[in-house]
């Protein structure tokens, strides 16, 4: 919780400024729109910190939010009948795609980074090849409920986060970290390495299937829905102070660095910046945040030099 | 050539070194000797140029010098070859040989010249099993301290340092390294040797420098003092009541192996016993870590019988009731930016079992952390303190057996006697205890029945309170000493 | 004796599943099923046609890759260069404004922008100590943003003489080829040659160990991303003189980012650095592209292209940790 601080306090100043600009955020309406508008996001970096906490990357989850959603419009076509059946059906194709991540990078040890760039190839060229071209058919009004209704978003949320900060206090969550910091040590301790990263992908997985029916309904069909969302969510997490190489930093705040992401770019609308801005906005923000973590660290660091692991003790 | 007058050195407000003088003439070999984090490599560094020195005078040929940098240090004629190596595993023995500072010619590297010096000093040593061309990964680790030694007499050093250069070493692979260490000396090398395995000191060196805690206590030519003499200066005490009382009882047989065999291991007859304290003994590479990786079930045994089980994995290992203090704590025992809690709950988070937060304070009460202070980060602790973390992580599975590999390396006083009294009281309770040491005081200051093994294979078992030269003699296969 | 004979084998052995040989041996396997499966269609697979075609198509990614390896190479890695190729696109284009006269200013301020942009890349990653992902992440964002935010569109006019450069041909070689074999070969004489070569692959080995050795690694780090975004400067030239106007999407159609890393992973390199080279990704490259030709030939949609190429490249890496861990286990 402490080191979820600092994100914590940048949010809330995001927060603020926003506030003073629209006064319409303070109310209930205005902020839960907000946080509708973000959920997707935040769920996304949810699942990304999972992956990313235990040493990996997940760069397929972009794609696999385009491909859950076109699955999704051309599977319901319009018939509400199909909705549940076909929501189902997304969960599993996420649990079933975050698994091949997983089981390719921990059993024949490709690296997570060409894994799921060779997973987002295959989803988009795929689900394109499934569909002939361009997205077709239509969500039904059901489907289309979770991501537009505020109450329906912010639920959907509500339980991933908790579902999420839960995960992270149990077993799982506590043994996923001391992987990503000491896989060797993790292992001589009887953790299952093998099988906690391929829990941790699979989340990232179903994560992106969430957030792929969240953003179908609030986006609509498209071909571009998931593109680049696989770098917002790794920004959103990195700002949230998580270290890429893992074992540092909590869900907590990688979620809360995605809703700072998220009240940046709604900072940025309400100041007029131009919508392509943002992006060299949300550029300025990684580097410097993550530039300003790496100053303060040399001092904390015990100084690392080679063959030294006995000089001081 | 060489003399260093009241160097003093301390980190973050902690003294680790202070007035200690060293002198070493050309082609001597002068040995360091004294206990773990007494402050040899520290010295050693300082000397290389890795750390600035805080206190004190270093001399080179009668010139005043300071090394701000490794490199600055190389230019003065000191090459340091550390337990782990410089290398890169993916390029040429030339290349790193060479690395850093390539022959130049008409602007591009000159991979012949590169070549052709690196054969003729690999000629010159009598290295013959491996030419420039070949990739440091597929070297041994022996064949890969000549690389280093060659790098050293490339840059022309006049004094090495070799900080415990056996370490790694097989035992055969230790004749060679002796046979290199003459070369150099004979080219009027002065060589620095770090080790604390005596028979190096006496076989080797000149004269040997003790230091203790960070003091000089004395440089004495070796002729004159006896391996005795060597241990009384370096532990500077009365060996004999500092290790807490054995045990009275026995208890029964918490795990036994008969004709345990893998491809490190051969032929094993073991039984560990409740209350009991069983000392591995051995030199390097003759099979103490692998036998208590096979135990555990990390490098599962392949042959013979086990009871209660023959682990085939750790987790077999742990729900069989074993438990392994690793010998390398930072890379295999603690996940070092993880909280103290953290760290001592790992074992039964990871077998699934309840964790118990509340117990942790308990816990770590009980194995003496001072202070116990859960949210710490583990590597902000001292060595001591880490070990009764990793002994913590242990504790909350209460096993039935626990294996020791090197528990006190890198431990300062305080904190191994607090762990001898925890391993005893430990038995006390019915644990049985398997403790490899290469302190071979503390080895028989601690334990039961101390078992000695040579290149795989248990040499014989000694009773408590056995000299030192038994057990020597044992592990190195002499028919008498 | 027995050492030697074992160590003789072993490097015997090493050769034969050393990457950059897989590479090459897997792009004979696939112009050779290729050849066939094309015969059996009906079709002629090693027609001057095809053959230029497989150059046109390698040659810009070809250019970049040869950058992206130094930076892999390095330890590092470049996820700005598909915005730096849009970005030099354009300001070639607008630059030239289609006056020939414009041409070697263009290019001068292409080259420009290009190295200012590896610098920013650079000190961040060795100065500021950001990790290469979230640095060169970082700065394409911002690319993204200020490109996005003053073209709509395509933007400027390359001079006919300046779209040569894409388009003529010595005999069944391109010119554009040309200027991918020039790179890479200068590339390749850096890094087999030069103290600078030898210096990237200490840093990308083990940056203590090169540190120890006196190396400057900061500034290798620097240099690095000066030439690998110079690499991608020179491909937005190439594309701009195909396309005759800058475009601000040009790089990301292509996905010239993450296909450069693909490429030299593919390519035999290891992506933690330290191994590898310019002759595997060469062969990484044309491996890309003579599948895509394959894939053309046989009139295959274009979206099951993506899901192969994805395929390939994760069975390729697949295929070398398994090798690499052979030898390695050897050591202990």
């Amino acid at each position: 919780m402490k080191r979820a601080l600092p994100i914590l306090a940048v949010l809330a100043v995001l927060l603020a400024a926003i506030a003073i600009v629209n006064p319409f955020f303070l109310e209930p309406a205005g902020f839960l729109s907000f946080v509708r508008r973000a959920a997707p996001l935040v769920i996304l970096a949810a699942g990304q910190y999972l992956v990313i906490v235990s040493g990996e990357f997940d760069l397929s989850v972009g794609s696999l939010v385009t491909v859950e959603v076109v699955v999704a419009a051309r599977l319901i076509d319009g018939d509400e009948a199909a909705t549940w059946p076909v929501l189902a059906l997304l969960i599993v194709l996420g649990l079933f795609v975050g698994l091949v991540n997983g089981a390719v990078t921990t059993l024949l040890r490709v690296p997570s980074f060409i894994t799921t760039l060779g997973m987002m190839l295959v989803l988009s060229g795929a689900v394109f090849l499934w569909t002939g071209g361009a997205p077709r058919g239509a969500l039904s009004q059901a489907f289309r409920m979770f991501g537009r209704q505020t109450g329906w978003a912010v639920l959907t949320l509500v339980v991933v986060a908790v579902a999420a900060v839960l995960l992270m206090r149990a077993n799982f969550g506590r043994t996923l970290i001391a992987i990503g910091d000491n896989e060797r040590a993790a292992a001589l301790s009887g953790v299952r390495v093998t099988r906690v990263r391929l829990i941790a992908f699979t989340l990232s997985g179903v994560s992106a299937a969430v957030a792929g029916i969240l953003l179908g309904g609030f986006a609509g069909v498209s071909a571009q829905v998931g593109q680049g969302l696989e770098f917002q969510a790794i920004t959103a997490v990195v700002l949230g102070g998580v270290v890429l190489g893992g074992g540092r930093g909590t869900v907590i705040a990688a979620m809360a660095g995605a809703l700072t992401l998220e009240a940046l770019f709604t900072l940025l609308n309400l100041y007029g910046v131009s919508g392509a801005l943002k992006f060299t906005v949300q550029g300025v923000v990684l580097i410097a945040a993550v530039a300003a973590g790496a100053i303060r660290l040399p001092f904390l660091d015990a100084p690392k030099v080679k063959g030294d692991a006995h000089a001081v003790s | 050539m060489l003399t260093m007058t009241g160097i003093g050195k301390s980190f973050f407000g902690v003294r680790v070194l202070s007035g200690v003088d060293l002198a070493v003439v050309p082609g001597e070999v002068h040995a360091i000797v004294g206990e773990n984090g007494a402050g040899k490599s520290t010295l050693m560094k300082i000397l290389a140029g890795v750390h600035a020195h805080d206190e004190g005078t270093i001399e080179i040929d009668g010139r005043r010098v300071s090394f701000g940098h490794p490199l600055e240090a190389q230019r003065a004629g000191v090459a340091i070859i550390y337990q782990e190596f410089n290398l890169l595993p993916e390029r040429t023995v030339s290349e790193n040989v060479f690395l850093g500072r390539e022959p130049i010619r008409r602007g591009l590297v000159d991979r012949t010249a590169m070549d052709t010096a690196t054969a003729r000093l690999l000629a010159e040593l009598g290295e013959d099993s491996f030419g420039p061309r070949q990739l440091v990964k597929r070297l041994s680790v022996a064949q890969q301290q000549v690389v280093e030694i060659v790098k050293a007499l490339s840059l022309d050093a006049r004094i090495v340092v070799m900080d415990e250069p056996t370490a790694a070493l097989a035992e055969h692979e230790v004749e060679l390294l002796y046979r290199l260490v003459r070369r150099l000396q004979e080219r009027g090398i002065a060589v620095l040797y770090i080790s604390h395995r005596l028979r190096e000191v006496f076989d080797l060196s000149d004269h040997v420098t003790v230091i203790k805690d960070g003091r000089l206590v004395t440089t004495v030519a070796t002729e004159d003092v006896t391996s005795e003499d060597l241990v009384r200066l370096m532990v500077g005490r009365d060996l004999n009541g500092y290790f807490p009382p054995r045990s009275t009882s026995v208890g029964e047989t918490r795990l036994q192996v008969t004709g345990g065999g893998n491809d490190r291991l051969h032929d094993i007859d073991l039984k560990l016993n409740a209350g009991e304290i069983v000392g591995i003994a051995g030199l390097q590479g003759s099979g103490r870590s692998e036998l208590a990786k096979a135990l555990f079930g990390a490098e599962p045994f392949t042959r013979g019988e086990m009871t209660p089980v023959r682990p085939r994995s750790v987790r077999e290992g742990i729900r069989a009731g074993v438990g392994l203090v690793t010998e390398d704590r930072k890379s295999e025992g603690l996940a070092l930016r993880q909280s103290v809690r953290d760290n001592a709950l790992l074992v039964t988070r990871a077998m699934g079992r309840g964790a118990r937060r509340s117990g942790v304070r308990e816990l770590l009460e009980r194995v003496r952390l001072t202070p116990p202070r859960e949210e710490q980060e583990v590597r902000y602790l001292s060595g001591g303190n880490q070990q009764k973390v990793v002994l913590a992580k242990w504790m909350t599975v209460a096993p039935k057996v626990l294996l020791f590999d090197e528990p006190t390396r890198g431990v300062d006083v305080g904190a191994k006697a607090a762990i001898h009294d925890l391993m005893r009281e430990l038995a006390e309770d019915g644990v049985a205890i398997m403790m490899i040491s290469s302190e071979l005081p503390e080895l028989i200051g601690m334990s039961d029945r101390i078992v000695v093994l040579r290149e795989g294979r248990i040499a014989g078992t000694l009773p408590a309170g056995s000299s030192e030269e038994a057990v020597m003699s044992l592990a190195a296969g002499e028919v008498s000493s | 004796m027995t050492q030697n004979v074992l160590a003789d084998g072993r490097a015997r052995f090493g050769a034969l599943v050393n990457p950059t040989s897989v590479v090459f041996l897997a792009l004979a396997g696939v112009i050779l099923v290729g050849w066939a499966l094309v015969a059996v269609d009906g079709g002629q697979f090693l027609t001057m046609e095809t053959v230029v075609g497989v150059q046109q198509r390698s040659a810009a990614l070809g250019i970049v890759a040869v950058g992206q390896t130094l930076a892999i190479l390095a330890g590092s890695l470049d996820l700005s260069v598909a915005y730096l190729i849009s970005l030099a696109s354009l300001v070639a284009a607008v630059t030239m404004a289609g006056q020939d006269s414009n041409i070697v200013l263009a290019v001068g301020a292409v080259m420009g922008v290009s190295a200012l942009v590896g610098l920013v890349n650079g000190l961040m990653i060795s100065k500021l100590r950001v990790h290469a992902f979230i640095a060169t992440l970082g700065i394409s964002l911002i690319i993204k943003g200020i490109l996005g935010d003053l073209y709509d569109g395509p933007a400027g006019r390359v001079p006919e003489s300046f779209q040569h450069l894409g388009y003529d041909r010595l005999g069944p070689v391109p010119v554009s080829a040309l200027l991918w074999a020039a790179v890479a070969l200068v590339a390749w004489f850096l890094l087999r040659r030069t103290k600078y070569g030898y210096r990237v692959y200490a840093v990308g080995g083990d940056v203590e160990v090169a540190r120890l050795s006196g190396i400057r690694t900061d500034r290798v780090i620097i240099i690095t991303h000066v030439l690998c975004s110079l690499c991608a400067g020179i491909a937005g030239l190439l594309l701009a003189s195909r396309l005759g106007a800058g475009a601000p999407t040009v790089g990301t159609d292509g996905g010239y980012d993450l296909e450069s890393i693909a490429a030299v992973v593919l390519g035999g390199a290891a992506l933690a650095g330290g191994r590898g080279g310019v002759a595997g990704t060469v062969g990484g490259v044309l491996l890309l592209a003579v599948l895509d030709s394959v894939f053309n030939q046989l009139e295959v949609n274009s979206f099951f292209k993506d899901v192969v190429r994805g395929v390939v490249i994760v069975v390729a890496v697949a295929v070398y940790a398994r090798r690499t861990g052979l030898i390695g286990r050897r050591r202990t």
